[in-house]
């Protein structure tokens, strides 16, 4: 059987490649051109050097180089165009409609699990393995395949992977579940990797410098289209104004800096609201929610939420998750009541809904 | 069976060229004994490649490639004020270098194909203009193997005076060449495509024709090409030019044909078409749609298998990229993408054929079967 490694030239993937190289398995290493770093390189505002970036020819270049270390085939493969139609692309329109996206969570959804792992059976490896900091076991008892947090807290990725189906985690390992970081590079030293002590990736992988406003513009030019005129007014809670913004897209809920508010207190982005293109500006009391709303969920380790539910639900990546009771609000829509009230509900984001360690499932924040 | 990427090195042209990477190592520019021998090899091989052209030995200047070649026939004949016309189908050696002249105040102008990926020698006529410096059409194209009207296209430059430029690579030692026939100003080659080594190329360079230099330097190849004479390389490509004359005259290039024919018979049970199928080819080159598959993850299932063959072309990660060539023909990007190109060379056996076939026909119902599956 063969196992397909997903590489993406950084320590994670390259150590899994190398572990499971070592375990006598049959492998074959594929990265994923998604992006062409160059395309808005000319545009204003742009860095221009974008050298040491995901998709960046000196990534594939340490991936390829992994692959001949280990001896094991080794592919680029282009899903470029499916990166823009379903990353690309919705990342943009969820700005402009004053939400914040999670790129890596379209990707894993739409490419690395998706896309990627039918390459792979299409060229005839039956599993994906994948560097992400995740585990991934069948219960037999429920039937079912669980999604768990990692050995090392600190590198959780399980928030950017509640999307998995079953089928998809049924055909997915995540060896460096049971490892720390520091553990990982001192594997990758011992397998000979050069590129152990490599800084890890931070930012959006498609943005370089992170400066993603820019960005959007940047790619709605190249697009031929204009940016939509959503510059509006600042309002305060009650509704009166406090001023102006450029656009709805350059805001996101829970945000301090930028508002260009001169106020004896700080003061926070509370709601985007895209249709009367109105930002709503307050103290940072008012950014507490005691509830929120997820739709289009994916439940991993239940068939589906059956009444009430207790669980733990984290609404941001580096968010520590709060107890909550989960119910069903309406067709494909959980709502979560938190015990305590929770800062910043952010739609756009997702809520993921954890059980101890376990990935019960989750959905997009509206 | 990839020959349009490259092809294997005879060992009669790795015997030819070893003595000058051993022994012989001369500067073909010394006036000294081993000067002298370097020279007369070069220009030895220089007759050789000037017979396979049907051109004079002064003719021919040897570059680094096809790549060097198309560049310096396209840089080297126009300048900024000039007008370019050229096709939508050429090898990125010619259409980035007329992209980039474009950049540089030159007028330029890429002629669309019909389905079969042929420019309109008409439409050649039509595009001229009181300023056109340069037509650069390619012979055979390296995707499809498909044949442009080159000598039409010859004699409507010849009418109008406007200098051609043939780009021959992918046609060499496959279909006969004769610069007169083409009535062609310029034409390149490639070694590699032709069973020489990596690295070598030539340009045909009528008499009075004035190509700009691309490089600064020496006299070398009368002042065409500055910088040492490869030496072995330019001996390697010579013996690759006698190689190919025999093959054309010996039959094996007609013994090619046959098997390219029984490669795409068998194929068609799988494939849903020929790409270019339906006018002059190249006699190695199969271009085959395979419908609702997706072309790329048929090469890396083949080359598991140990077949090599090609879909589009790489990009600079190693991806491959949607081919300009079918999207030229004005195919469906789905019928690009599910496309693959297959290209023989002399000396590709009746054995690899068959098994081509097999590993392809095994490929392809995995993948339909699992489609099936999936969708």
């Amino acid at each position: 059987m063969t196992i397909a490694v997903a590489m993406s030239g950084g320590v994670d993937s390259s150590t899994v490649a190398a572990m499971l190289k070592a375990e006598g398995q049959e492998l074959v290493g594929l990265t994923m051109q998604l992006w062409n770093q160059r395309r808005l390189a000319d545009k204003d505002g742009m860095p221009e050097q974008v050298q040491g970036r995901c998709c960046s020819i000196d990534d594939v270049y340490d991936a390829r180089r992994v692959a001949e270390i280990l001896s094991i085939p080794y592919y680029v493969v282009n899903h470029q165009e499916r990166f823009e139609r379903d990353v690309i692309r919705p990342f943009v329109d969820e700005y402009l409609a004053g939400r914040t996206p999670i790129p890596c969570s379209l990707c894993n959804n739409h490419l690395k699990f998706d896309q990627l792992l039918l390459t792979a059976r299409q060229i005839g490896a039956d599993q994906i393995a994948t560097g992400h900091y995740a585990r991934n076991e069948y219960d037999p008892q429920r039937g079912r395949w669980i999604l768990k947090r990692p050995a090392d807290a600190s590198k959780d990725q399980t928030y950017f992977l509640f999307g998995l189906t079953q089928e998809q985690l049924s055909r997915t390992l995540f060896p460096l579940g049971g490892f720390t970081k520091p553990e990982v590079r001192e594997l990758a030293h011992q397998y000979g990797l050069a590129l152990a002590n490599k800084p890890d990736s931070q930012e959006i992988c498609f943005i370089p410098g992170g400066d993603y406003k820019r960005f959007i513009d940047a790619y709605l030019e190249e697009q031929g289209e204009v940016v939509p005129d959503t510059a509006g007014e600042l309002v305060a809670v009650g509704g009166q104004s406090r001023g102006k913004h450029d656009g709805v897209h350059n805001f996101t809920v829970g945000q301090r800096k930028g508002l260009g508010l001169a106020s004896p207190t700080p003061l926070y982005v509370i709601s985007i609201d895209h249709d009367r293109k109105q930002v709503t500006v307050g103290a940072e009391q008012e950014l507490m929610r005691d509830s929120l709303r997820a739709q289009r969920l994916n439940w991993i380790s239940i068939a589906g939420l059956q009444g009430e539910m207790r669980a733990q639900v984290k609404i941001r990546h580096r968010h520590e998750p709060a107890w909550a009771t989960l119910r069903q609000s309406g067709e494909d829509e959980v709502e979560a009541r938190f015990d305590e009230p929770v800062r910043a509900v952010t739609p756009g984001q997702a809520a993921v809904f954890y059980g101890g360690d376990e990935v019960i499932g989750g959905g997009w924040i509206v | 069976m990839d020959a349009n990427a490259t092809t294997p090195l005879l060992p009669e042209v790795l015997e030819a060229m070893r003595p000058f990477l051993v022994e012989l190592f001369g500067n073909a520019s010394s006036i000294h004994k081993e000067g002298q021998q370097a020279r007369s090899a070069v220009e030895q091989a220089r007759a050789s490649v000037a017979r396979l052209l049907g051109c004079r030995p002064s003719e021919v200047v040897f570059t680094s490639g096809g790549t060097e070649s198309d560049n310096l026939a396209v840089f080297g004949s126009a300048k900024a004020g000039d007008h370019v016309i050229s096709s939508s189908v050429e090898h990125h050696a010619v259409l980035h270098a007329v992209e980039r002249l474009g950049e540089r105040g030159v007028e330029v102008e890429f002629l669309p194909v019909d389905g079969q990926g042929v420019v309109a020698a008409e439409d050649v006529r039509r595009a001229l203009r009181p300023n056109t410096k340069l037509i650069s059409v390619m012979m055979a194209n390296n995707e499809t193997g498909v044949l442009q009207p080159v000598e039409e296209i010859g004699r409507i430059a010849r009418e109008a005076g406007v200098r051609f430029h043939v780009d021959a690579v992918q046609a060499a030692g496959k279909v006969a060449i004769d610069v007169e026939a083409i009535g062609c100003d310029l034409l390149s080659i490639s070694g590699h495509k032709m069973h020489g080594p990596q690295g070598t190329g030539a340009l045909f360079v009528r008499r009075r024709t004035r190509v700009e230099p691309l490089f600064a330097g020496g006299a070398h190849e009368r002042q065409r090409r500055a910088g040492t004479e490869n030496v072995a390389g330019i001996v390697g490509l010579g013996k690759a030019a006698e190689c190919a004359i025999e093959g054309l005259q010996s039959g094996s290039v007609e013994r090619m044909r046959g098997l390219r024919d029984r490669l795409e018979m068998g194929l068609l049970e799988h494939a849903s078409g020929v790409n270019g199928g339906q006018t002059a080819r190249v006699p190695n080159t199969s271009n085959l749609w395979f419908e609702s598959l997706d072309g790329e993850a048929l090469v890396i299932g083949l080359d598991l298998k140990g077949l090599a063959v090609s879909s589009g072309a790489a990009c600079s990660s190693g991806a491959s990229e949607p081919s300009h060539v079918l999207q030229a023909m004005g195919l469906p990007a789905e019928r690009a993408r599910g496309s693959l190109r297959f290209s023989l060379h002399r000396h590709t056996t009746a054995e690899e054929i068959d098994r081509a076939i097999e590993l392809v026909a095994t490929q392809v119902a995995r993948l339909r079967e699992l489609s099936a599956v999936t969708q």
